[in-house]
């Protein structure tokens, strides 16, 4: 290995070496500050080292990973999502008891997961990355030990995740025993070269698939989710909701585009029912839903599936749009997602998670400048103007109506207005009159900063997206 | 430039308003009449430029174009003609209306009211300016969400389902209006090889028939769900009768009229082919929603529901006329809409006001009023007979016009949407009849119009009065921009 690769690997080195030193820490002198703080120093000097990186590119390291522009960007993602859901698990922990300090360990633990997979161009890779970032996810999940519905959830998501496992190294022995090859770029190679469809890849690609769509909890592969959702902490939600999603997703671009099985039409069939069914199904059952976590859980579900649109219209679009809308839309479901999920946070104390969605009444009036992050967060999601959720959805109705997808942006249609409907439920329950008491809030003064910058990005990249479309236009066409 | 300005002084005005609220309560709505005092001397400076259009090449007499997201070839392009002109002053009046049906009903958080009631109005001005079809979409999706604000917060009783409803109908159908924007611009990229929602730039792009159908269907249907069109109207009674007097003003006077806007600035001149085939269709809807909606305004119970009904038929006139596409029915179609827009505006506020008087929107519980309140009883009579089309008010000009004009182009459904003569003064003259005489329903001592109310309506009154008697004045500031719009259409035919 060669100091090129040294420096294009150091963002992931760096991560892996603040987990031991956070983990050493732990031994020496249990202190949750610290632990945060080392953490987060970590988490701040990869994302500085992305930048010397950034002038390596593209490089492969060792045989398992390509440091390309692709990674890069989304590992900064990952890693500044990674850093904001620190900044709430603070806040949120910081006055519970029990023994807290393994909690950004674990984070980082699953940072370092999710980067080795948006990196991965082999299926050993692909593999580790996804089980390092499953298997600290659920620690994290059923992290509050002494409670039932994170352990619930914890078990309910190893047990899923487990048979997700089996589905995928099933599907990837499928896959080499036809072409002899782990490499993406090999299997790419073996089915450019032939002209039918070999039914083993394509068996082997479907059980992948069903694997992802564990991890990305598409209909109807998400029954763990709503449960799952509401059991973890708050932040950890956000955290399972952005960065393992968005991880895994990146990933299955990655392994589309360079292995070029956009080939198989009959894959994009599939693809175009499960996104139908998540569509339409996960704002369904949002619909009924009186508990605010779950009901995100459901419009997350839909999410997924609006971003399997921009992904199947892949199979007729350049590569350089296809890539450009999965990432506006990730961009935009990360930041408005984690908001989300982090007023939830904020108003959590150690004795009540703010769930149930009679606790949003009056939040208007009483806290103002809370209440409006939220609307806007929910807008977001619901697609308004003004946020950066339009501009997402304007990038996925741009690449489905290029790929002439009319029946799968009808679904989007319909999901929309049903979306509309739990959306602004939650907001007219803020804004109706609340004869309650005020409770004194708690100062979360970190995570307050970190909300309020989101709210701020969400915003500027509503109006003005220009410059992360221009860098987000410089990674595709790196690709 | 003064575009810009003119949306950007609303939005500032907006904050102010908000913010203003926690010097003092009161402060808002006089920030909210400041802001809009300096939108009309903004006005001022256009104005005159359109009233000497014959000497200009173009029906466009302002512009302003800046980069926005240059990826798409989306531009932050503004442009103003005799159209756009004439609903922006409309827009500003009924500002002005809307703020005074508010001054004493709106009793809690006024600072966010006026800051939803100048973030609508800088949305409805944005429509009606923006040229470029992502920014026109962009406003339009704008405007709907502080008008959600103000049903949800300050309405009536069944509020939460009006405005969800409102707010669910518009969006889905621009939805599929965005769709329409995004193919129209694909296909024109697929020919030229470069990104555009430019109005202009899109003015000429040849589609294949099937295309050019499916694309008119979809800003026609946004178009139609927003004016209302029968049988796109159920939102409209629930969202009129539950928003505050403020929403209802700015509801029915302006926002109803950018779905018509939509249909003349875009359908027309974007699709012109498929729009004249469609032309039937859309003018049979027109009719039926004339007289169906008249029917049903009649069977109302509800004050503000009956008034909502009025304006679903008056909406289908302004659809005759814009798909009956020639000089005179385009015209009637734009005094309608003034027309309307005041005449509605006047008698949302007088509902208001009995509202406010009464607490009941029920006629059932009014009734010989007229001795008690002798100015608002005889101001409402003057508004309805305005509104069944009295000759010499302003909508008799724009009813005249419109059938008139569609009268040679299909004749069976102009003499049928005439019909309503007949049955627009059986609703109007019923609710003066069940509001105002027979026995009084109530003792309670009634105060009558106050200073602020006095002066508003009899504002709107002497402006319908003048635009029945001279309308000239309007036409010819509209009529550059119409014989335009009617020019593109004709080009690309040929």
């Amino acid at each position: 290995m060669n100091i090129n690769q040294l420096i294009a690997l150091a963002p992931i080195m760096t991560i892996a070496g603040t987990a031991i030193a956070v983990m050493l820490g732990i031994a020496v002198r249990r202190n949750f500050v610290l632990a945060c703080s080392v953490a987060a120093v970590g988490l701040i000097l990869s994302l500085w080292s992305l930048g010397s990186a950034w002038r390596e590119i593209p490089i492969q390291t060792g045989l398992l990973i390509q440091v390309d522009a692709y990674m890069l960007f989304y590992m900064a993602l990952l890693l500044s999502s990674g850093l904001a859901v620190l900044g709430f698990c603070y806040d949120y922990f910081k006055d519970r008891e029990g023994q807290n300090e393994e909690l950004p360990l674990l984070l980082l633990t699953a940072l370092l997961g999710g980067s080795v997979l948006v990196g991965s161009t082999h299926f050993a890779a692909f593999f580790m990355g996804l089980e390092i970032l499953s298997i600290s996810l659920f620690v994290l999940i059923g992290y509050p030990l002494k409670q039932s519905r994170p352990l619930e959830g914890a078990i309910k998501y190893l047990i899923l995740s487990g048979v997700s496992s089996a589905f995928l190294l099933m599907g990837m022995a499928l896959i080499y025993a036809q072409c002899g090859e782990l490499y993406f770029s090999g299997i790419g190679g073996y089915i450019a070269s032939r002209d039918d469809m070999n039914i083993m890849v394509l068996g082997g690609i479907i059980l992948i698939v069903a694997g992802l769509g564990f991890k990305l909890s598409l209909i109807p592969f998400h029954l763990w989710t709503p449960d799952v959702y509401q059991g973890a902490p708050a932040p950890i939600t956000a955290f399972i909701a952005t960065v393992s999603k968005g991880a895994v997703f990146v990933l299955l671009l990655r392994y589309f585009i360079s292995t070029d099985s956009y080939a198989y039409k009959p894959l994009l069939n599939i693809f175009s029912v499960i996104a139908g069914l998540s569509i339409l199904g996960g704002n369904l059952l949002a619909l009924l839903q009186n508990n605010v976590k779950r009901l995100l859980a459901y419009s997350s579900i839909a999410h997924m599936g609006y971003l399997l649109v921009a992904f199947i219209a892949g199979g007729s679009i350049s590569s350089v749009l296809l890539i450009e809308s999965v990432t506006f839309y990730l961009f935009a479901y990360f930041i408005t997602t984690i908001g989300a999920f982090g007023v939830v946070s904020i108003l959590s104390t150690p004795q009540t998670e703010a769930e149930d969605i009679s606790f949003y009444r009056g939040l208007f009036w009483q806290r103002p400048w809370l209440a409006s992050a939220f609307t806007l967060m929910l807008l977001s999601l619901a697609g308004i103007p003004l946020t950066a959720g339009f501009i997402g959805k304007f990038y996925i109705f741009a690449g489905a109506a290029d790929s002439r997808l009319w029946g799968l942006l009808f679904a989007i249609i319909v999901g929309s207005g049903l979306g509309l409907y739990y959306y602004l439920r939650i907001i007219v329950v803020m804004s109706t009159n609340a004869e309650t008491t005020a409770i004194e809030p708690a100062q979360y003064s970190i995570s307050t900063a970190v909300l309020v910058f989101l709210t701020m990005l969400l915003i500027w990249f509503g109006i003005y997206p220009t410059l992360l479309v221009n860098v987000i236009q410089l990674v595709a066409y790196a690709t | 430039m003064i575009l810009l300005v003119l949306i950007c002084v609303l939005l500032l005005g907006g904050f102010a308003a908000w913010f203003s609220e926690r010097r003092n309560p009161a402060a808002p709505r006089w920030v909210a009449i400041v802001t809009l005092t300096v939108e009309v001397l903004l006005l001022i400076l256009p104005y005159s430029i359109a009233s000497e259009t014959d000497g200009l090449s173009s029906a466009w007499f302002a512009e302003f174009s800046g980069p926005w997201i240059p990826r798409f070839g989306i531009g932050l392009h503004l442009a103003m003609d005799g159209l756009s002109l004439l609903l922006i002053m409309l827009t500003v009046l009924l500002g002005f209306m809307a703020i005074s049906s508010s001054w004493t009903e709106i009793k809690n958080r006024q600072g966010f009211f006026f800051f939803n009631l100048l973030m609508c109005l800088a949305g409805t001005i944005g429509v009606f300016l923006a040229v470029d079809l992502f920014l026109f979409f962009f406003f339009w999706e704008l405007m709907i969400v502080p008008m959600y604000f103000l049903i949800s917060i300050w309405g009536h009783e069944n509020r939460t389902y009006a405005a969800i409803k409102f707010f669910i109908f518009t969006q889905v159908s621009s939805l599929l209006m965005l769709i329409a924007i995004i193919a129209l611009m694909l296909i024109r990229y697929n020919k030229s090889g470069t990104y555009s929602f430019d109005y202009f730039e899109l003015l000429n792009t040849a589609l294949g028939p099937d295309a050019e159908l499916w694309l008119m269907l979809g800003f026609f249907i946004a178009f139609t769900v927003k004016l209302p069109v029968v049988p796109f109207h159920t939102w409209l009674p629930d969202a009129h009768t539950q928003a505050p007097t403020g929403g209802s003003v700015i509801l029915a006077g302006v926002m109803l009229k950018t779905g018509a806007y939509g249909l003349l600035r875009f359908v027309m001149p974007l699709f012109p082919e498929a729009a004249q085939q469609f032309a039937p269709v859309a003018m049979a809807m027109g009719a039926i929603g004339v007289l169906y909606a008249a029917v049903m305004a009649f069977a109302q119970s509800d004050l503000k529901r009956l008034i909502a009904y009025t304006s679903v038929s008056h909406m289908g006139f302004i659809l005759l006329g814009i798909f009956s596409w020639n000089p005179l029915s385009l015209q009637g179609s734009v005094v309608t809409m003034l027309a309307h827009g005041i005449s509605a505006a006047a008698l949302f506020m007088i509902a208001g006001a009995l509202q406010e008087r009464l607490h009941t929107r029920e006629m059932g519980n009014m009734g010989g009023l007229w001795p008690a309140l002798p100015i608002l009883s005889a101001l409402t009579l003057f508004f309805a007979i305005a509104s069944l089309g009295l000759p010499g008010l302003g909508n008799f000009v724009g009813e005249f016009l419109v059938l008139q004009g569609a009268f040679n182009v299909n004749t069976a459904l102009t003499v049928a949407a005439t019909l309503v003569l007949i049955l627009a003064p059986v609703y109007a003259l019923i609710m003066i009849q069940k509001t105002f005489y027979g026995p009084l329903y109530q003792h309670a001592p009634l105060s009558d119009f106050s200073r602020r109310e006095w002066l508003s309506l009899g504002l709107l009154a002497l402006t319908t009065v003048w635009l029945g008697l001279s309308p000239q004045t309007v036409l010819n500031v509209s009529a550059p921009a119409l014989k335009q719009e009617m020019q593109s259409s004709v080009v690309k035919e040929g």
